[in-house]
């Protein structure tokens, strides 16, 4: 029947897929290279940090986290003791090697998405047509399901930990951009004056004041970056990356609900450690500079 | 050649300000501008030269260019068009690095708020600028310690701004702006967050130091009281205009427009006004005069007394119409046996409120001298008063119209 009442959408066709699917391609194939060798560098040091993490001795290891809990939280001993035990736990489920593994993956992407966001911050907070063009993208980022970038993530660096550090990366990046930004931007004003007045450049006003005085909101940034990388873990573990997330997977597709508790628990465990971890040293950053 | 001259210096903020230029060049007024192009006129056509060595106060109400002005002459803000020349450089034309190195090397700069670093004690804000400088660490706590000993915050070097008062935080950015030995020394509101003891404890130190130090200082306030104790002169702004330009009496006794006046009308003018600015002139008497010639003249004029000078005409004392009759009786041949010194004397730049209870107490007109003793005037309770009323802006002329006023004033 004649359609006149527009029932059906016409076959108006933009090809988006097809634009995608070529522009994918075409990148693997002409910078093939270059995602191999970045590929290989991540690798490299995901090895490194994860051997270590697995030579230390796990005491060590649970000591090293009470005494960083410890100094970040004022130095009050009972959270820092309360930490350690919850590792310990861990350790009783039988997934300490697991853990290890995924803090070494959770380090490696951490340190790159801080690594790339901050910079990328600064750059926002110092130019305001850089800051329209990024506040979309970094909204799509954060909007768009994690699922949709995995595909390309796995076309560039193939299946396992470094697509996983990659899509952890774009999945935690926004953050620690967007509260690098914020933080620079609300430096006084009157303070940037002043150190422009005593003659600094703009690298020596960047360095001395604005990032330190920034520091409480870029360490919230890192804080969530951090929290969002751990969210990342389980999907990531769909991808090929080992660790605690895999273990949760195990546990659904076995059926096995005492595993994925312990695992999914486990995870818990290792957010709220980080979490105090970091925003104890936030919260030191901020009294730091506003005093108090 | 004067420490820094500003020529015809435009600052217009939004985004085409040399489209707007040549309009607000043609008389194009703040207003106007807004509503016909979108841009603010910060300043308009200034022209302006401060002395090495001088405090120049710039004043105006909220929005009127003060600030902008202040940055222009270190270049915080760009401005549009004009010409700022430090010791006959002009510096808007200098390279980015050379402003740097100029602003490290001449200038010094103190805000309102403080705007110190809250991350650093406060000795290490007080050497601030020496870091950036380069000089060593050691050197530059040594002079930091220094400076920061001379604003009397012994003992606080190692505090951080927050522990400290305003008052405190504030001898920190004075300390800060001092201690890399600027020539120029930039204050803007330096001391309007303050409260009113403290800050005119800060006005006293900074004439303290001033009075020490000599430095060219640009210092800008939007109150008229301070304006007029620190200024040696005041450049008055309104919206973005210089509309006065003088000394601080200058400014009290013969305001240039209404907006000036308005800002005049609440002044305490007897912390301004001094005995020098008040004193009615009136001829003296040398030495050497015969006391019987003079005795003629005396009577009518002078209501009894003269002034007398000596050879090098400097003020010696006061005759009497009675002790001149004595001195005729004994045959004297000149004054000096009968001067005295009945009459007080003040100095000229005394203010007229030191003057109120020698004023009050004394039966005979003040003498006023200047620092070499040489006879500037006299005056009396009367004109003290008469200059303190300020419900008529014309005071100078208090000689002529003493009259009267005085009915007035007896009246009140
Ligand atoms: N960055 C800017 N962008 C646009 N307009 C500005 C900017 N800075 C100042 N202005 C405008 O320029 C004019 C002068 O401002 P300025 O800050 O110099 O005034 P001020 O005399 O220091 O006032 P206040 O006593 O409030 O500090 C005002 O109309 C102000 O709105
Ligand atoms: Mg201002």
């Amino acid at each position: 029947m004649f359609d006149f009442l527009g029932r059906s959408f016409p076959d108006w066709e933009i090809p988006l897929r097809e634009w995608t699917n070529s522009a994918v391609n075409w990148l693997v194939a002409q910078y093939g290279s270059v995602f191999d060798a970045i590929t290989d560098a991540l690798l490299f040091l995901l090895v490194r940090v994860e051997q270590g993490l697995a030579w230390l001795p796990w005491w060590l290891v649970v000591l090293a986290v009470v005494a960083l809990v410890w100094h970040a939280f004022g130095r009050k001993i009972f959270p820092a003791l309360l930490m350690g035990g919850l590792m310990i736990l861990v350790g009783t489920f039988g997934l300490w090697s697991e853990m290890m593994t995924t803090i070494a993956l959770m380090v490696v992407a951490t340190a790159v998405t801080i690594v790339i966001g901050i910079p990328i911050g600064i750059f926002m907070a110092k130019s305001d047509s850089v800051r329209a063009v990024l506040k979309p993208i970094l909204d799509g980022m954060q909007t768009m399901p994690s699922f949709v970038y995995l595909v390309p993530v796995i076309m560039f660096f193939g299946l396992g930990n470094v697509a996983a550090i990659f899509a952890t990366f774009v999945y935690a990046v926004p953050p620690v951009i967007r509260l690098t930004d914020l933080g620079i931007r609300l430096v006084d004003k009157e303070v940037i004056e002043a150190s422009r007045s005593f003659g600094a450049s703009s690298r020596q006003t960047l360095f001395e004041v604005q990032l330190p005085l920034a520091m409480p909101n870029i360490m919230a940034g890192i804080n969530q970056t951090i929290m969002m990388a751990l969210a990342m873990v389980v999907i990531a573990s769909m991808i090929g990356a080992r660790g605690l997330g895999q273990e949760v997977l195990r546990g659904l597709q076995r059926g096995d609900v005492g595993l994925g508790l312990e695992a999914g628990l486990s995870i818990v465990i290792l957010a709220i450690i980080m979490d105090r971890i970091t925003q104890g040293y936030s919260r030191r950053g901020q009294a730091a500079t506003q005093g108090a | 050649m004067s420490k820094l001259s500003v020529r015809n210096l435009y600052k217009i903020f939004g985004r085409k300000p040399k489209d707007v230029l040549e309009k607000v060049r043609n008389g194009l007024g703040k207003e106007e501008t807004l509503a016909k192009t979108g841009h603010t006129v910060g300043l308009n056509d200034i022209s302006l030269d401060i002395e090495e060595g001088e405090t120049f106060v710039i004043m105006g109400l909220s929005g009127s260019g003060k600030s902008t002005m202040i940055r222009c002459l270190n270049r915080l803000i760009e401005p549009t068009a004009g010409e700022i020349l430090i010791d006959g450089v002009d510096i808007v034309n200098l390279k980015k690095h050379e402003m740097q190195a100029l602003r490290r090397e001449k200038m010094g700069m103190v805000f309102q708020h403080f705007a110190l670093l809250p991350h650093r004690t406060v000795i290490e804000n007080v050497a601030y600028g020496l870091k950036l400088q380069k000089v060593d660490r050691s050197k530059r706590r040594e002079i930091a310690r220094h400076w920061t000993e001379v604003v009397g915050l012994k003992g606080y070097e190692e505090a951080r701004p927050s522990e400290l008062s305003g008052g405190m935080q504030q001898r920190v950015g004075l300390a800060r702006a001092l201690a890399t030995d600027p020539e120029i020394l930039l204050m803007d509101e330096a001391f309007s967050a303050l409260d009113p003891l403290i800050r005119t404890e800060m006005q006293d130190e900074l004439m303290r130091l001033q009075a020490e130090l000599h430095k060219t200082i640009v210092f800008i306030t939007h109150d008229l009281d301070e304006a007029l104790r620190l200024g040696d002169r005041v450049a008055i702004l309104k919206d973005g205009q210089l509309v006065q330009l003088g000394t601080p009496e200058e400014i009290l006794t013969s305001p240039a427009d209404d907006y000036v006046e308005a800002f005049v009308k609440n002044v305490d003018r007897s912390k301004v006004l001094t005995a020098g600015s008040v004193a009615v002139d009136i001829p003296t008497v040398g030495i050497e005069t015969a006391p019987d010639a003079l005795l003629k003249e005396l009577a009518p004029v002078y209501s009894g007394t003269a002034y007398v000078t000596g050879p090098a005409g400097r003020y010696l004392g006061v005759v009497t119409a009675a002790e001149l009759r004595q001195g005729v009786r004994r045959g004297d041949k000149d004054l000096r046996e009968v001067v005295g010194e009945s009459a007080p004397t003040v100095d000229t730049t005394d203010t007229l409120s030191k003057l109120f209870s020698v004023a009050a107490a004394s039966e005979t007109p003040i003498v006023v001298v200047d620092s070499e003793d040489y006879f500037q005037g006299v005056l009396t309770y009367r004109q003290v008063l008469e200059a303190l009323d300020n419900s008529d802006t014309q005071v100078a002329s208090t000689a002529t119209r003493a009259e009267p006023r005085q009915a007035e004033l007896a009246q009140s």
